[in-house]
């Protein structure tokens, strides 16, 4: 009798926790189901070019925009700084491989010896210090550049982020998930309510745009970005984008490649699996 | 005669006075409607605009219903105020800020964005 009630018992609580915590696969199903049904005359891929997939005008403006890419010359500047040797001889491709093709598709990626995340800016920087040269600040200028000439050699690859069956791993992943979903701030918002729920509404003058695919055209280049900078350059990192977004819920942002958001990448590069790199593009 | 006269200029200065009085309400009201809109207007402040259509409002967004017959759906002006107090005690997982609790809006302009609200 006593095993018995442990058997059902063990029964019900693997069952329940099973429930609890879905699986990576099962999230990313439940997530693209979700955006098909929300917007059913949009195929999978046309869901990245966000607002400007939803709304006829921005569609226009930026396909205008993209008939002389303003970021071309930036692009330019990361091919520049990948072919460049360091000091020491080396250069960029001693960390990464000769082919800068075949890069941005292994990011975000999962570091099991020191249990983190390890997104492409990082593993920029890493690589520099590694050979002994000063790291790249980690939001806009020569990071972005060397991030998005990568992202541009990409084009037309799969985002193909790997979360392996390693409980620190989905710890992380879990992590990530929490906190697209958590309220935030003194407007008390979640990132969720913003780019699932309400994606394709208007907020003030703003229309929102679906998290499915946002991460493959990253880094972006905005226009707002480029009317701040001195000489027009709009790129900037996802992390950057983060630490705008935390602002909209009056939220204090966090650190570009702080843990937290290395692990909201991992889980909302995850979420974009399968959709095609289109890196860098142009955003207001 | 004199007197009469006198009796009568009393009588009108009263009237007179207690109009003044009553204009100066109605026009204190006035500009208590006009601080309300334009808290509930204001980006930094109430920015009401971000996710329900206004009349009188620009670049209004569609996340939340429009406000407006305001006394027809809440004929009952506290339960107005409570929810722009804390929208959660109605649903949870609202996406409209706890003006109150979080401090967006002191409780005055609580105060005031609720009559301008009301009067919609
Ligand atoms: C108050 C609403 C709001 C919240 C909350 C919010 N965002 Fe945004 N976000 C916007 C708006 C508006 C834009 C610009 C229009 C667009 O592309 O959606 C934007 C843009 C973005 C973009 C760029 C999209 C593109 O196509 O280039 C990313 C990525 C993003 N947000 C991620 C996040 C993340 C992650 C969070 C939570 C940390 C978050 N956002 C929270 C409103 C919000
Ligand atoms: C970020 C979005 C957002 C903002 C900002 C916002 N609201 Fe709302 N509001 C909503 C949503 C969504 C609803 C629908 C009910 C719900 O989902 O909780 C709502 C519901 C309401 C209702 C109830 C309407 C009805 O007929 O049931 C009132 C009244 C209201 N809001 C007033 C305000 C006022 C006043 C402000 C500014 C001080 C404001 N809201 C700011 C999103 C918002």
């Amino acid at each position: 009798m006593k095993k018995i009630a442990t058997l059902l018992l063990s029964a019900g609580l693997v069952a329940m926790s099973a429930q609890a915590v879905p699986s990576p696969q099962e999230d990313l199903k439940h997530f693209r189901d979700y955006f098909q049904r929300k917007f059913p005359g949009l195929k999978l891929d046309e869901l990245r070019n966000g607002i400007n997939a939803l709304d006829e005008n921005h569609r226009m403006q930026w396909e205008a925009m993209e008939e002389f890419p303003p970021y071309e010359e930036f692009v330019d500047k990361g091919k520049a700084l990948w072919e460049k040797p360091f000091k020491n001889g080396k250069s960029f491709a001693d960390c990464f491989g000769k082919d800068p093709s075949k890069v941005r598709v292994k990011y975000p990626q999962w570091d099991a010896k020191k249990k983190r995340v390890v997104t492409l800016e990082l593993a920029i920087n890493e690589c520099r210090k590694a050979n002994g040269e000063k790291p790249f600040k980690w939001k806009k200028g020569p990071i972005a550049w060397v991030s998005a000439y990568l992202g541009y050699m990409a084009r037309g690859q799969k985002i193909h982020v790997v979360i392996p069956n390693d409980p620190d791993a989905l710890k992380a992943y879990e992590h990530g998930k929490h906190f697209f979903y958590a309220k935030r701030g003194q407007l008390n918002l979640s990132c969720a309510d913003c780019h699932v729920k309400y994606a394709g509404r208007r907020i003030r003058g703003n229309l929102l745009s679906p998290a499915l695919g946002h991460v493959t055209h990253f880094p972006v280049f905005r226009g707002k970005w480029a009317n701040k900078s001195k000489d027009g350059d709009g790129l900037g990192t996802l992390h950057r984008r983060y630490g705008g977004c935390n602002k909209q819920q009056r939220a204090r942002p966090f650190k570009a490649q702080s843990k937290v958001y290395r692990d909201l990448e991992f889980f909302h590069q995850y979420m974009s699996n399968g959709m095609t790199i289109n890196a860098p593009s142009y955003r207001e | 005669m004199k007197i009469k006269n006198l009796r009568i200029t009393t009588a009108g200065a009263v009237l007179l006075a207690a109009g003044l009085v009553l204009a100066a309400q109605a026009s204190a009201s006035q500009s208590a409607l006009a601080k309300g809109k334009k808290l509930a207007f204001d980006r930094k402040k109430g920015n009401c605009l971000a996710c329900h259509q206004i009349e009188g409002g620009t670049q209004a967004g569609n996340i939340g219903p429009p406000l407006m017959n305001m006394k027809q759906r809440f004929p009952n002006k506290a339960k107005l105020r409570a929810q722009i107090w804390d929208a959660r005690k109605r649903n949870p997982h609202t996406i409209m800020p706890p003006f109150g609790p979080h401090r967006i809006l002191s409780d005055k302009e609580i105060d005031l964005v609720t009559d301008f609200i009301y009067n919609l």
